[in-house]
């Protein structure tokens, strides 16, 4: 199908573009376009005016230093992806990016789009939560800083205002003494994840003082859950098998067309260990 | 459709294969619909419309990108090479068309356009895939015919021939279906496209 008719601004500056997005209740941002056209070629989304941020200066830029990754909101996920800094800095933003989509999407689809949009399913969103980042917003009160926290409200739907363009996201480093792991299992190679689970850990000392995974496509907003206390004694089968367990406590899998709310959970428990597994043997390497 | 009876018509400059195309069409117009229809360049095939398949994948500034999911008044000011943009200047067959050809990678041909923007600008970026990334490089592409085997021999082989360190290939044998479908220009190529533009219509 085709999309609907819209009126379509191409700002090409930060201040046009929120005086656009502005000027209609109905106005919506296109970035890369990969959720946002399919979405309105299906007619599940009909905005009234699109505002194409495609052409503004200055939003392209990935950037890394000792505090962490900033990419803008033009930056798209291969850009993200091809940056030597960026795996360095923090390695589990380019570990879940490999997992999202086809390199042909990710070649047009950006990270902050993605990150706003807010999707369950989505790696960004996850990961951005899980290590605690945020976004950069600037609308018609100036620019703001939205914690990972704040930013997921309900599913599909973050705390964005209506005129609101995110211009950065920000992914802190990988501390010293920290390991990272993420996996996913999904139809078909490429597919948005049935369940995807990505896991922090930080060791001192031979002992674990912090343990922490996220969950993707598991419940309807992503989730974060701290599983420190599983992992406190050694980090064994048993402590691995308790872990899981304490994680699908605070976790609600639901079922819908892709897997049944049971198959999620097996997945989800499976994921913990190996992800887990993987971020400690991470963590003692580093 | 009548939901709006004054859409407002956007002049736009499409540059494809380094020719400038002046169309005028709503906002709405899909990059995909604009090759096709404004353009005439019915190479580029839609198959389902929503980034899936990967039929009507074209370069944008050289990288490959789904015209089904970008706008025509985005695409203004980008680059834009379809299918029929690959051959070399002197109108013989780029490397991932020879190979493809070669290695029988197409049957009925609807899907080609897309692994041979997508493998053209893949082998430029890695000229020397192994076979696992030879996969990947069109794991965003669908083929309802194939089986893909012969595809992924014939994105090794495009990158063999693009090197220059292939062995002279022989005559594929017999006559050659594939040699016009690979440049997507067929009888083949044009069914398909009445079909598709009729489900998408
Ligand atoms: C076939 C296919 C498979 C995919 N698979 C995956 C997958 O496995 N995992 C995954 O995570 N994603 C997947 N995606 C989605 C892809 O990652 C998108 O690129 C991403 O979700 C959105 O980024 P975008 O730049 O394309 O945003 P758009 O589609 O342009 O916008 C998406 C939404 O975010 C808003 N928005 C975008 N940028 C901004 C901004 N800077 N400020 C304010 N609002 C903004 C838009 O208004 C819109 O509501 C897939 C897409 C396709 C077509
Ligand atoms: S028609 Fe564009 S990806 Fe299928
Ligand atoms: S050759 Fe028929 S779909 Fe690929």
């Amino acid at each position: 199908m085709k999309p609907t008719a819209f009126d379509y601004a191409r700002p090409e500056t930060l201040e046009e573009a929120v005086q656009a997005l502005g000027s209609h209740p109905d106005a919506k941002v296109l970035a890369g376009g990969q959720s946002l056209v399919p979405l309105m070629s299906m007619r599940l989304a009909a905005p009234a005016l699109i505002v194409d941020i495609n052409h503004l200066p200055g939003l392209d830029h990935v950037t890394a230093d000792a505090s962490g990754v900033r990419i803008g909101a033009l930056a798209r996920h291969a850009d993200v992806l091809a940056s030597a800094d960026v795996r360095r800095v923090q390695p589990l933003v380019s570990l879940a990016l490999a997992n999202v989509a086809h390199p042909t999407i990710r070649n047009r689809g950006t990270t902050v789009g993605s990150i706003v949009h807010a999707d369950a399913a989505a790696e960004m969103p996850m990961v951005l939560q899980l290590l605690g980042g945020s976004v950069d917003v600037v609308g018609s009160g100036g620019r703001r800083t939205i914690a990972a926290d704040e930013l997921y409200v309900a599913p599909l739907e973050s705390s964005l205002a209506h005129d609101e363009v995110a211009v950065e996201a920000f992914f802190p480093a990988l501390p010293a003494g920290s390991g990272v792991a993420f996996e996913e299992i999904s139809r078909r190679h490429g597919d948005y994840a049935m369940c995807g689970v990505a896991a922090v850990v930080a060791v001192e000392d031979g002992r674990v003082t912090s343990a922490r995974a996220g969950y993707l496509s598991v419940s309807d907003v992503p989730t974060v859950v701290d599983l420190t206390d599983a992992l406190a004694g050694s980090v064994d089968d048993a402590a691995l098998a308790r872990a899981a367990e304490a994680a699908l406590a605070q976790l609600e899998p639901e079922s819908d067309i892709h897997a049944t709310a049971a198959y999620r959970a097996h997945l989800a428990k499976v994921l913990t260990a190996r992800v887990l597994t993987a971020a400690h043997d991470h963590a003692r390497e580093e | 459709m009548a939901e709006n009876t004054a859409e407002k018509i956007h002049d736009v400059r499409l540059e494809v294969n380094g020719v400038t195309h002046a169309v005028a069409v709503p906002a709405r117009r899909l990059l995909s619909d604009a090759l096709r229809q404004e353009c005439g360049l019915t190479g580029t095939h839609v198959g389902c419309e929503h980034g899936v398949c990967g039929a009507c994948t074209v370069l944008v500034d050289g990288r490959p990108v789904r015209s089904c999911l970008m706008f025509a008044v985005t695409a203004a000011g980008s680059e834009i090479t379809t299918v029929e943009g690959l051959a070399e200047p002197d109108g013989s067959l780029n490397p991932a068309q020879q190979a493809f050809r070669e290695c029988h990678g197409l049957q009925c041909g609807f899907c080609t356009p897309g692994f041979l923007t997508t493998v053209t600008a893949g082998i430029k970026e890695n000229p020397c895939p192994t076979h696992e990334e030879a996969r990947e490089m069109v794991a965003g592409n669908l083929c309802r015919c194939t089986g893909y085997q012969n595809i992924v021999k014939a994105v090794e082989r495009a990158a063999e021939i693009a090197r220059g360190d292939a062995p002279a290939a022989g005559p594929p044998d017999g006559d050659d279906g594939g040699l016009e479908a690979a440049t997507g220009d067929t009888e083949v190529a044009r069914k398909d496209d009445a079909s598709t533009t009729g489900l998408g219509a």
